[in-house]
């Protein structure tokens, strides 16, 4: 039903776009988050970020901006057929999405072969990283693996002797706990995979239980998250470090509240990150949106600001692809986070933190950024793709 | 090895419990009214969101809990009386439609009302935390109380089916319906009251597990298998054998899920072993239920000859 409200609203959007394109030369984007199901959350922080960003700039690059935006239903077939028809029928000249990496391994071809540039606030797995590089594909995230390695490293720095590795059982779970061993040379007591979307982690607390491991680490985006935390908690393994990434974050945090205290994050940023433009942003984003933003916002949010200058550097011409591509390639914006370039795969380097989790005075939970654990930080794939600019 | 297998244990007979509360109500409709009702599981989910409802908006779990539970009797009563009265005589491939239309409907229902996201219950204060059974073992306080709860209701329910003349009727409706409806009983008082009492026992299961697991839109339909499973494995209409079958088949998951994996890494890698292993595991229960049924063709604790 919804989705079919949705494409509704798509398609009266396209029909006003057509009879606009006379008037004015505008720049067409299309949105590509996950607005429904339990993963909903993180898409509607995706879609918000990238909103309030047009908004604060009425419009990209000093042109107009038609938007549309189109649920994947976090199904990769559902997201291939929509781009595609964003790129051919409302022929979108930027497509800004995922959230999740299987979706973005659906929706990539067709948004190439369609001739739009795709811009990744989310997803960054390792393929396009590495061999499969394209000139036309961004990522104002991080590749999948860099947060986790920022756990792995953590662990590693503390001396644990142990650890406990928990993941839903698909390629970013397995990757997730990759990374992680990557950079942690102790024991693995357990690599446990539970299927996507299991709920009752009964079984794997108990494990927990009986293995005491000098720490935890887990990967368990969205309600798994929740309910593994709050479950955590209720079985008494407080004491144990919780390290995690993508688990305690802005969009579980409203589900978790006083049971995520003390757990820890890998992340490259955080709604206390220390600058100017980034308080702006958190205020701007409750003000609009009634709730914190986490990465997913903040990530979408710097995406926008990323074709705004390069749209700005070609003085609005939009059909040169190559000298946009190059503007893109500048990075040419203040990102929320400080320190951001693109190495040559057009992944970020930058830097990452370890996160906590802080009680505000008004009740609100959100991250904070503890330490510093890696700066510069670029990823492991980035030397198999051959593109060089 | 023995805390865990302890801890698995309990994790199973909780598992367990819930399968009963849901079970209990689908055995004696089924057994009783020869109605399939595929629709059930979405009792136990509308409880569930009931009790989330009314514990957001009275602020405590227990007044929750305490309006949601007649509101669940009174939403089952208002099927009864719509809806499957006028599929008792029906066959069971009609019932089986039109309650998996229901199914479909309501599903969908409780989508439009409380959205797609989960919905989370915070963990009444009393029974937070975790308590040290043995040695280093913590188990949640949350997760005794429905062991306890189930247990609790599980043997008011032998005193009210063994004990009292409502229960007479009920098993007396259970072995021979016609022949009850003869001697002058109101089979369609019984019948309301059965459909009534088998809703409240999986809008409790449901509203119980609401704190542990998140509410959501598909939870109803992953118990109803399981559910249905246990009805076949402990007889139809027997709910001495849905107890049984329910502590069975939540151990039996539980145990192969946890150790079915440790066994198997020892010759797969992890990845490989987790897979393997969960992929076993819940065949487990049908493979169970195969045997059961090839030695007891009517369930343990059903009757020879009885459908």
């Amino acid at each position: 039903m919804r989705t079919a409200w949705q494409t509704l609203a798509a398609l009266a959007a396209s029909t006003a776009l057509v009879a606009g394109t006379a008037q004015a030369q505008d720049v067409k984007v299309g949105l590509v988050f996950t607005l429904s199901g339990p993963a909903a959350a993180l898409g509607e922080q995706g879609r918000n970020g990238f909103m309030l960003a047009v908004e604060q700039l009425g419009g990209l690059g000093g042109l107009e901006a038609t938007i549309s935006e189109v649920d994947d239903e976090q199904q990769p077939d559902v997201a291939a057929g929509r781009v595609r028809e964003l790129v051919q029928r409302e022929e979108k000249q930027f497509i800004v999405g995922p959230i999740f990496s299987n979706i973005l391994q659906a929706i990539m071809r067709p948004a190439l072969d369609g001739g739009a540039f795709m811009i990744s606030p989310n997803a960054g797995t390792s393929n396009y990283a590495g061999a499969e590089c394209n000139e036309n594909f961004f990522v104002t995230s991080y590749q999948n693996d860099q947060s986790h390695e920022v756990m792995g490293a953590y662990a590693e720095r503390e001396g644990f002797e142990s650890i406990f590795l928990l993941a839903p059982n698909y390629q970013a779970g397995r990757d997730s706990l990759a990374g992680v061993k990557r950079q942690f040379s102790g024991t693995v007591l357990s690599e446990t995979y539970t299927p996507l979307g299991q709920l009752d982690f009964s079984g794997e607390l108990a494990q927990i239980a009986a293995l005491q491991p000098d720490a935890v680490f887990a990967f368990m985006p969205g309600g798994m998250g929740v309910n593994l935390v709050r479950q955590y908690e209720q079985a008494g393994l407080g004491e144990i470090p919780f390290l995690s990434a993508f688990t305690v974050d802005e969009s579980t945090l409203s589900g978790q509240q006083a049971a995520a205290l003390g757990k820890l994050a890998g992340a490259n940023w955080a709604p206390d990150f220390d600058s100017d433009h980034s308080r702006e942003f958190v205020a701007a984003y409750e003000e609009r949106y009634g709730a914190i933003p986490g990465t997913y916002a903040m990530q979408a949010y710097d995406a926008a600001m990323l074709i705004d200058s390069a749209i700005r550097a070609v003085d609005g011409d939009l059909s040169d692809m190559d000298a946009l591509r190059d503007a893109l390639r500048q990075a040419d914006f203040d990102s929320l986070r400080g320190n951001f370039r693109f190495n040559h795969n057009h992944y970020p380097i930058q830097d990452f933190y370890l996160t906590g989790v802080v009680q505000r005075d008004d009740g609100a939970f959100h991250t904070s950024i503890l330490e510093k654990i890696f700066e510069d930080y670029a990823d492991y794939y980035a030397d198999a793709c051959e593109m060089e600019w | 090895m023995t805390n865990l297998f302890l801890l698995q244990l309990l994790n199973g007979v909780q598992l367990g419990i819930l399968l009963f509360l849901v079970a209990a109500g689908l055995t004696l409709i089924f057994g009783i009214m020869d109605f399939i009702n595929i629709a059930h599981g979405v009792l136990y989910m509308v409880g569930a969101y009931l009790v989330a409802t009314f514990a957001a908006m009275t602020g405590t779990f227990w007044l929750g809990l305490l309006i949601a539970l007649p509101a669940v009797v009174a939403f089952g009563l208002f099927l009864e009386f719509f809806l499957f009265r006028r599929l008792y005589d029906r066959s069971h491939l009609d019932q089986v439609l039109a309650t998996f239309g229901l199914m479909l409907i309501l599903t969908e229902g409780v989508r439009m009302i409380w959205g797609s996201s989960p919905i989370f219950v915070p963990v009444p204060d009393a029974l937070s935390g975790s308590i040290r059974l043995l040695g280093i073992i913590n188990y949640p306080v949350y997760r005794i109380a429905i062991i306890a709860a189930g247990f609790a209701v599980a043997i008011g329910l032998y005193v009210l089916i063994s004990h009292t003349r409502a229960g007479m009727l009920l098993r007396a409706g259970a072995s021979n319906r016609p022949m009850v409806s003869a001697l002058g009983v109101n089979i369609t008082w019984l019948f309301a009251a059965v459909f009534a009492f088998g809703a409240m026992l999986a809008g409790f299961a449901g509203a119980m597990v609401a704190p542990v697991l998140s509410v959501d839109p598909g939870m109803g339909e992953s118990v109803l298998i399981l559910a249905f499973v246990v009805v076949v494995i402990g007889g139809i209409g027997s709910v001495k054998g849905a107890f049984v079958a329910a502590i069975v088949v939540g151990v039996v998951d539980t145990m192969g899920r946890t150790f079915g994996p440790i066994l198997l890494q020892m010759v797969l890698d992890p990845s490989a072993a987790s897979q393997t292993g969960r992929t076993l595991a819940p065949m487990l229960i049908y493979i169970l239920m195969a045997l059961v049924l090839a030695i007891r063709p009517s369930g343990l604790f059903g009757r020879r000859g009885a459908a």
